[in-house]
């Protein structure tokens, strides 16, 4: 039973990836509804909040905290196995609020996310610092957009150059996992554009595989950790 | 007493909605290309928690000093035609996070417009991180009494970056900022082993929403390794690679920029 829960509030882009654009948020008397993908998959987004698709959340950070515990507090998820959490670049008011208002349920981690050049894992030391600072542990990170494969000859190029030795470089030096690798694969934009699922869509894909490895091994860390916390109990 | 934005002739904003479609990566290009036809230029590097200005210009080391009329930009190189301001260099370790809340990055922020002692430019050029938050909003009230030109919107092709880049175009219809045009980057790559072209990031978006809005369209940005390559170096990628697939875009765009400020100004 899984959550998704979207607190990009300026850029809200999971409802079109989940093809769920257009759904609108339902109260009852137990709170806010998530919009459910599947049964098992429900998701919540300000996305829903918003009548048109060019309304934009011009807001200061006080209000988006705001919205950001009404959406922990008020949103029915039932029993969930995984929270997960979508959060928008940055080290601000949105990632300062969510560890805050999440720390007395426990958070298992953070996946970060870079592209394999410099210019993205500067910024990407930066948000570990950030999980170091507010004690939040770093599960992993997931270089995307590593290498490019041409459909017809077949050579690879490195759109993103790994110029400083690429996420895999990065973890050794900061001594975090490296999760995994997902290269560039024009399936997948389209897949997101149209809200179906990539991993449906194209099974096959190295991107897929990667995908599917990188989630195994979240699982088994979670699992892992859980088995300590009860241990400890 | 003269601000230190009164011998700027022209600003512009550089926005996105979406995250990571090389709003900084447009920014310097266009800088470079203006300095090329021999304009002076700054940038004012807004994004206080993800500053990429100054690696791209090679200066990442260089520290910010102090003048009479408040802190002196960050010169490129010796011509001193291009010169930057960012909170990048005014950490003490790279790897620091700034891990601030809004009222304290809206400080910095009017300082950033306030003080810096930009003397005569033709162009300032503010790059933003993405969204329509504390940053935007201080910006533009900040800049408003100068009058700023417009703003140029980044977007790649796919329809979930496009969906960010209307919220945007909303952003500066409330805010009052002029839409200069809309940039489509990353639109198609060629690989360079055969030539084929391989629209990764989709196709069209950018020029769709333009249509649709009623807003100029100032181009496709490929996908150009070299320029990605450029910019992880410091390097100047319009001195050095005429001949790469990004180059005459990039040329066009500054060229209605140009073309367009009379127009614009008055």
């Amino acid at each position: 039973q899984v959550a998704l829960l979207d607190i990009d509030i300026c850029g809200p882009s999971i409802p079109k990836m989940m093809g769920l654009e257009g759904e609108q948020v339902h109260q009852s008397g137990s709170g806010w509804s998530p919009v459910y993908v599947e049964e098992n998959l429900g998701v919540m987004s300000v996305g829903f909040l918003l009548s048109s698709p060019d309304d934009a959340v011009i807001w200061r950070g006080p209000k988006k905290n705001g919205l950001i515990k009404q959406f922990l507090r008020d949103v029915d998820w039932g029993e969930i196995d995984y929270l997960i959490v979508d959060t928008p670049p940055g080290t601000s008011d949105e990632h300062l609020s969510i560890v805050q208002y999440l720390s007395a349920a426990h958070i298992d981690g953070a996946v970060i996310i870079t592209t394999p050049q410099e210019v993205s894992l500067q910024d990407v030391r930066k948000e570990i610092n950030f999980c170091h600072k507010v004690k939040l542990p770093v599960i992993g990170v997931v270089e995307n957009m590593s290498g490019f494969v041409c459909p017809k000859c077949k050579n690879e190029s490195q759109i993103f150059p790994p110029t400083t030795g690429g996420a895999e470089k990065m973890c050794q030096n900061l001594n975090v996992s490296l999760l995994g690798k997902v290269p560039l694969d024009p399936q997948i934009g389209k897949s997101c554009d149209k809200g179906q699922s990539f991993l449906s869509e194209a099974p096959d894909s190295p991107a897929t595989l990667s995908y599917r490895n990188i989630i195994q091994r979240i699982q088994e860390y979670c699992d892992q950790h859980h088995f300590q916390k009860e241990k400890i109990i | 007493e003269r601000s230190n934005l009164a011998g700027v002739r022209h600003i512009l904003l550089v926005l996105s909605g979406k995250g990571g479609v090389g709003k900084s990566t447009i920014s310097t290009q266009l800088a470079l290309v203006l300095r090329h036809s021999g304009k002076k230029v700054g940038i004012l590097d807004v994004d206080l928690c993800g500053p990429s200005i100054p690696r791209m210009f090679r200066v990442q080391d260089n520290n910010v000093h102090q003048c009479d009329s408040g802190w002196v930009p960050v010169f490129v190189d010796q011509d001193k035609s291009i010169s930057l301001m960012s909170i990048g260099f005014l950490l003490e370790k790279p790897d620091d996070a700034v891990v601030w809340r809004g009222p304290k990055k809206n400080a910095l922020i009017k300082q950033f417009v306030a003080d810096v002692a930009w003397g005569d430019l033709d162009f300032l050029i503010v790059d933003t991180p993405p969204g329509t938050s504390d940053e935007h909003i201080s910006t533009v009230e900040a800049l408003r009494p100068y009058k700023p030109l417009g703003a140029i919107l980044v977007t790649t092709p796919q329809a979930v970056a496009v969906g960010d880049v209307r919220r945007e175009l909303t952003f500066c219809k409330k805010t009052g900022l002029r839409v200069l045009g809309i940039v489509e980057n990353m639109s198609g790559f060629v690989c360079p082993h055969c030539s084929e072209c391989t629209n990764i990031f989709s196709k069209g978006g950018g020029e769709e929403l333009a249509k649709h809005t009623g807003v100029p369209f100032l181009g496709c940005v490929p996908l150009d390794p070299q320029l990605s390559q450029s910019l992880e170096e410091g390097r100047d990628f319009i001195q050095e690679f005429p001949k790469s697939s990004a180059f005459p875009a990039l040329v066009h765009i500054a060229q209605q920029i140009s073309d367009g400020t009379s127009q614009w100004s008055s």
